[in-house]
């Protein structure tokens, strides 16, 4: 897992929490308190969902909300900004294919 | 669940947090909602020096500047609702729309209300722009000061504002590697100390150049880097001058747009605020828009810097305090002419002087529809 460890200004990384989410069915590990994307940017996830018109892979832009270029569906919630929604543990996290869909849907 | 309240501010930044703490101290019972899960807007990712004089907080971090005012905020007893998006402002004084934590349902009744909503950062299209990898110059400060988390190995910078060269230093601070700073006019923007920092520190500089696209790694799920070419006088790029520079994130530091929709939502008038953004709310010297009762601040009301949000935010907050009779027109008069005395200083020099201009354009403007509509 990639971090920020030894910052010259901020100091060392403060000790957290570990909780573990599942991201397209591989547990990868977080820190309590984080928003989903900095969980896969450590981890080196780099691409949120697939978009809707030409099909391509896309990540986050503005992490801060704004943009929605983040989206994936998370514990079956299609549209789920992940560089606001933080982490809990047992988080089931997917790579969202186009304008996603709900649990169940088809 | 219904709730009232005289004063309601909107957005917990820098100019939301001082309005807040200006209208508490003159005895306003005051609301501050936010829709993040903390509070302090942009200020925690801030971790530079503010440049200025002593009295503008120069010298001091960004996250230090954030630190006190939320002090201020407890000392004074403001309550602060955070997880709380402000979604609706109806007209005829029927309420302000709140979701709490993404459930609940809340109409507040303000008296007044403070829209300090900051603003978006500006995208810049070019082939390969939507591949992940390419983003915002904000976006990497949060991810690296806020969450530190790598964005990547060597990061290639468009744009050298204060934004870029700030974010270009603070990458190097976290460990990154910058491929370089990109700059379509001939030498870098920005304030000297930043741009001084990131020339002492090697960054290679291209000034008089442009990204023509972004190159995708094999499955698109990446960046490998950028072409880039030189720019003639017209800002074109010129045939024959194309370099690949390895980059395995880009970040886009070409400035930002005002967050004005609840301001939209209100039916307040605008104007173009030219460099402080193509769509500001008009606003008098008190932060008031054309809806009596609903002032601005900070970025939203035309987009600066942080200081200068902390002083609108403020001027907001002793407006709407004397407006509900908390304080006599004399010591208002007062207290704004130093909040006045202070931004005049911050809007001074090569960069401050235009947005000077372009903030006077919008009250002079404001005055006028004043005049129209029989507002004086």
């Amino acid at each position: 897992m990639s971090r920020i460890e030894n910052h010259i200004i901020l100091g060392e990384l403060e000790e957290k929490k570990e909780v573990w989410i599942t991201v397209d069915g591989k547990k990868i590990p977080a820190r309590e308190g984080e928003p989903i994307l900095s969980a896969l940017l450590a981890n080196g996830i780099k691409v949120q969902n697939i978009s809707a018109k030409k099909h391509e892979p896309r990540g986050y832009f503005c992490g801060i909300g704004r943009c929605t270029n983040c989206v994936m569906t998370v514990n079956g919630d299609p549209n789920v900004r992940t560089c606001v929604t933080l982490v809990e543990d047992g988080m089931v996290v997917e790579t969202q294919d186009g304008l996603g869909k709900w649990e169940g849907q088809e | 669940m219904n709730k009232d309240v005289e004063i309601l501010v909107i957005g917990a930044g820098p100019a939301g947090l001082s309005a807040a703490i200006e209208a508490a101290r003159y005895g306003a019972d005051v609301l501050v909602v936010d829709e993040n899960d903390k509070p302090g807007g942009q200020l925690f990712k801030q971790i530079h020096k503010f440049f200025g004089s002593r009295r503008h907080q120069a010298g001091v971090r960004g996250i230090d500047i954030g630190t006190e005012l939320l002090n201020e905020v407890q000392e004074l007893g403001v309550e602060v609702m955070l997880n709380t998006v402000a979604y609706g402002i109806y007209p005829n004084d029927e309420g302000v729309a709140l979701c709490v934590d993404g459930e609940t349902g809340m109409i507040v009744h303000p008296q007044k209300i403070i829209m300090a909503t900051g603003a978006s950062e500006n995208p810049l299209a070019f082939p390969g722009w939507t591949l992940p990898g390419v983003v915002g110059a904000g976006a990497i400060q949060t991810m690296i000061n806020v969450h530190r988390v790598p964005v990547g190995k060597r990061v290639l910078m468009i744009g050298s504002g204060n934004v870029g060269l700030i974010v270009t230093y603070q990458l190097l601070q976290s460990g990154a590697e910058v491929a370089g700073i990109l700059e379509a006019a001939p030498a870098l923007g920005g304030y000297g100390v930043h741009s001084a920092k990131v020339r002492r520190a090697g960054v290679p500089i291209y000034t008089g150049h442009t990204i023509l696209e972004a190159v995708p790694n094999e499955d698109l799920s990446g960046i490998k880097g950028a072409i880039i070419a030189k720019v003639d006088e017209r800002f074109q790029p010129i045939k024959g001058t194309e370099q690949f520079i390895e980059a395995d994130c880009i970040g886009i530091a070409v400035g930002l747009t005002p967050d004005i929709a609840l301001p939209s939502m209100a039916r307040v008038g605008f104007t173009n605020g030219g460099r402080l953004g193509t769509q500001v709310p008009l606003h008098d010297r008190n932060m008031m828009t054309t809806k009596d009762g609903i002032y601005v601040a900070g970025d939203s009301s035309g987009v600066e810097e942080a200081s200068t949000a902390i002083e609108e935010g403020k001027l907001a907050g002793i407006a709407a305090a004397e407006a509900l009779g908390k304080m006599d027109a004399e010591a208002a008069a007062g207290a704004k002419a130093k909040v006045w005395e202070s931004m005049n200083q911050l809007r001074t020099g090569p960069f401050g002087d235009g947005r000077a201009q372009a903030k006077e354009e919008i009250i002079r403007k404001m005055d006028e529809w004043k005049v129209e509509n029989n507002a004086c």
